[in-house]
Order: structure tokens, then sequence, then C-alpha cells
């Protein structure tokens, strides 16, 4: 039965996603059979991270420095705002590397139930920077759920008087599916958003 | 125990890592919470967004157990409007309302008709009519009703253009003249058949009048009043240029 240090080593990473109890004792003893060679490396990673991790004053993402490494960017397009719910979501759309222009990450959505309004996200930020003359865009690229879209919505209404096109990603087939395999939602979204070819 | 109904959602709360609480106004059971397995899996996210519509069974070892749901889509209403701003914020207002307001496990067939109704014809012209009524009809349901039918004052059934805040019933221009700053305005289209013009300052008033009879009977108890869905979708009708 491990005990003391080993223990609360156990428990915290059994606060992690994807772990459950019986997984994070598998961690534990992987990592502690591998001390000197990812252990220490691990524990002096997670300090260094703990230490150096900054939220960006502009767009609101996670970096080592602020502003953050997107918006001191000089080559990315200024002109183009993309804004996102999340830093799990500007880091999904960084992956596509099909985007060369700056972020503005919200930090969540809207909620009917949850009591999350206006206040609680960084729309304040986000007006600024839309009345700033460089931007000419911005995208909306939240969820397409109610609260993500109801957001979408309200952040369009908000940026109503800034000189700026607003847009959103569209809904609709994903790459590589097929009819019939797709549920009525998202075919009745592809629907209303097809396009000429 | 189990059984078998057909649901709207009203909402859907995360549990753990990949199950939902996920509440249903269902036709026979009421509002009626449930476990959802795998329900904020990618594969099973979109079925439980507020509006849409499921065939749900539901089973629990006991009766008062929360149990677990196992649902299959049969109309995805949210993707219907995920486009449409005011549609939308409607849709949210009017789940997150039930979701906050009913009681559990309480019965309320007209309820889910009525909701069925209002979600399906959400976008259509009047529409924001149909959703005032419908927020009349549920403090009706809810026994709360307004009487629109004559006036509180003198019992005349003409010109009635004013509700009282302390009674819930319909008050005339000429009995109400003097306490005008203190009554509710009663919109045209509640008290006449015939079609008039929609607009802004009407379905305002309509909007005025439910929630202040909802915040004050049927929110009263609750911790925030009225669900903030239904703040923003009475704002942005103010503000809609459309309008």
């Amino acid at each position: 039965m491990a005990a003391g240090a080993i223990d609360r080593l156990i428990q915290l990473f059994a606060r992690l996603p994807g772990l459950g109890p019986r997984s994070a004792r598998r961690a534990v003893l992987y990592l502690i059979k591998r001390r000197e060679s990812l252990m220490l490396p691990l524990a002096q990673a997670l300090s260094d991270a703990a230490a150096a991790m900054k939220n960006c004053d502009t767009c609101g993402n996670v970096d080592v420095s602020n502003p953050c490494s997107v918006c001191a960017d000089a080559r990315r397009d200024t002109s183009l705002i993309c804004v996102v719910e999340d830093v799990a979501d500007l880091w999904a759309l960084e992956r596509t590397a099909s985007f060369n222009g700056q972020y503005h990450v919200l930090g969540g959505t809207l909620s009917a139930l949850d009591g999350i309004g206006p206040e609680d996200l960084l729309i304040a930020g986000l007006v600024t920077r839309a009345g700033e003359e460089k931007v000419t865009e911005i995208i909306l690229a939240t969820s397409a759920t109610v609260d993500g879209q109801t957001t979408a919505h309200y952040v369009a209404e908000r940026l109503a008087n800034c000189d700026v096109k607003i847009s959103r990603l569209a809904h609709g087939v994903p790459v590589g599916g097929e009819l019939d395999y797709l549920d009525d939602g998202t075919l009745s979204a592809a629907l209303k958003a097809r396009r000429v070819i | 125990m189990d059984w078998t109904d057909e649901g709207l959602v009203l909402s859907a709360r995360r549990h753990g890592e990949n199950s939902l609480i996920v509440n249903l106004l269902t036709r026979e059971q009421g509002r009626h919470a449930g476990l959802v397995r795998g329900g904020s899996s990618t594969r099973s996210r979109g079925i439980y967004q507020p509006g849409n519509l499921l065939r749900a069974h539901w089973r629990g070892r006991l009766a008062e157990h929360l149990g677990a749901y196992t649902c299959e889509l049969l109309h995805s209403h949210a993707a219907d409007y995920l486009h449409e701003p005011l549609p939308l914020m409607a849709l949210s207002a009017s789940t997150a309302i039930l979701d906050t307001a009913l009681p559990e496990r309480a019965p309320f067939p007209g309820l889910f008709e009525k909701l069925e109704t209002l979600i399906g014809g959400l976008g259509q012209p009047g529409w924001e009519l149909q959703y005032i009524r419908w927020e009349l009809d549920l403090l009706s349901e809810l026994g709360f009703g307004l009487d629109l039918t004559e006036c509180a004052a003198t019992g005349s059934q003409e010109n009635l253009v004013y509700v009282s805040p302390r009674t819930g019933r319909a008050v005339s221009a000429e009995a109400g003249k003097d306490y005008h700053d203190r009554l509710l305005a009663l919109p045209e289209f509640l008290r006449e058949d015939r079609a008039i013009d929609i607009s802004r300052t009407v379905i305002c008033d309509g909007l005025a009048l439910t929630g202040y009879f909802l915040g004050r009977h049927v929110m009263g108890d609750t911790r925030h009043g009225l669900p903030a869905a239904r703040e923003r979708l009475v704002e942005s009708i103010r503000g809609d240029r459309s309008l």
C-alpha cells in the first residue's frame, strides 16, 4: 500500500482527465521505476511550466510570454481575428496551419443555466481590439452548440458598431463523412449552409 | 424500474469525464433527470442540445434513483436555429425557464405539447407573440394564470389596457387612469383576436408582463430570478433593428 508522498502523487494523477485511481497508480509506478530518466525531468518541466506560464493580455492565450507568441509574431495577419472559446480551440486551429491571423480567447461560452454572463468572458477586450483600424474581419469560431452559437450571436451584436466584417465557421458535412451516417442536425445545417459550385 | 417516453432536452450538464446529467421534459413523466453514460463523447454530444426531441428509455433500480437514460434523437430542433439569433435565444430561454421552474417528476402533458409547438414554430412569422402566449400558458399550468377577460375594478370587458401587478387581472383604461405608472401594459394582441402589426413595443410589453409574473410567482423561490437566457432575449429584441 502506497503512503505519504507517493499516495499524494497517485491522488493528484487521478484528478487528470482520462485517469482514474487504478490508471493513476500504474502511471506513478511507471514513473517510480524511471526516477532518473522520467520522474525528475517531468517534475522539473512541471515546475518550470508553472513558473513561466502567463496569460496574454491581448488575446487571453496561455504562453510563457506576454504578449503570447501568436500576438508577437510579426508575420501574422493582424487584420484577421479568430474568436475561440478556449485555448484548446486555439491549439486545434493552429494544428491545421490554415489560419495566419490572430486569435481572441473568450474563456468559455454564455451559459443559460450556469450563470456565465458576458461579464465573465473576455468580450470587452475583443470589442476594443475590433475597434482598431488595422482589424478588418472577425471570425467567430465558437462550437456548433446552442451555447456556442448564442455566444457567437451575442458577440456579433456587440461588434455591430465596429467597422469590421463578421463571419463564422461553416457547419456541415465533415471531411470523409457519409450522408447516410450523419445525424439530422448536421445534415440540416449542411443544407442551410450550401453554396453554389 | 423502467419506462420509455418522448422528451425534449431542457439541459445537459457534464458529469465526470464522459457522462452527462440530462434533464428532459417528457410527455408522461414531466421534468425528469437521468445519467447518460458517454453522453459528452463527440458522437453523442449533438444529441443532448437543448430543445432536441428524443425517444428516451429510463432505467433505475428504484423509482427515486437518478437512473440512466438511453436516448435516440427524433428531431434536432437546436440545429434548425443555430444560425437564427433571436429564435435560438428563445429556444434557450424557454428550456432554461422550464429547467429552473418545473418541479421534478410531476407530469405536465400540456406543457410538453406546448413546448414542442413553440419550438417547432420559432422563426415563423409572429413567433415572438407565440413565445409570449407560451409564457402565459406556463403561468396557467403552474397555477398562476392571469385573468385578462374583464376589468378587475369595474367588470367591464371593453378597453382593457392594463394588468394589475398585484392580482394579475386586467384593468380598463378608465379604471387604471390614476394608477397608470403602477400598472403593467396589456398588449393589444392578448386582448384582440384579430391580426395586429407586430412591433417592438408590443413584444416588449408582452415580455415585461409575463416576465413580471414569472419572476414573482415561478422564480420567486430560486436564487437567481429569471434565467440569464431570457434576459438576453429581451435585450436582443429591444435592440433588434428588424422590428
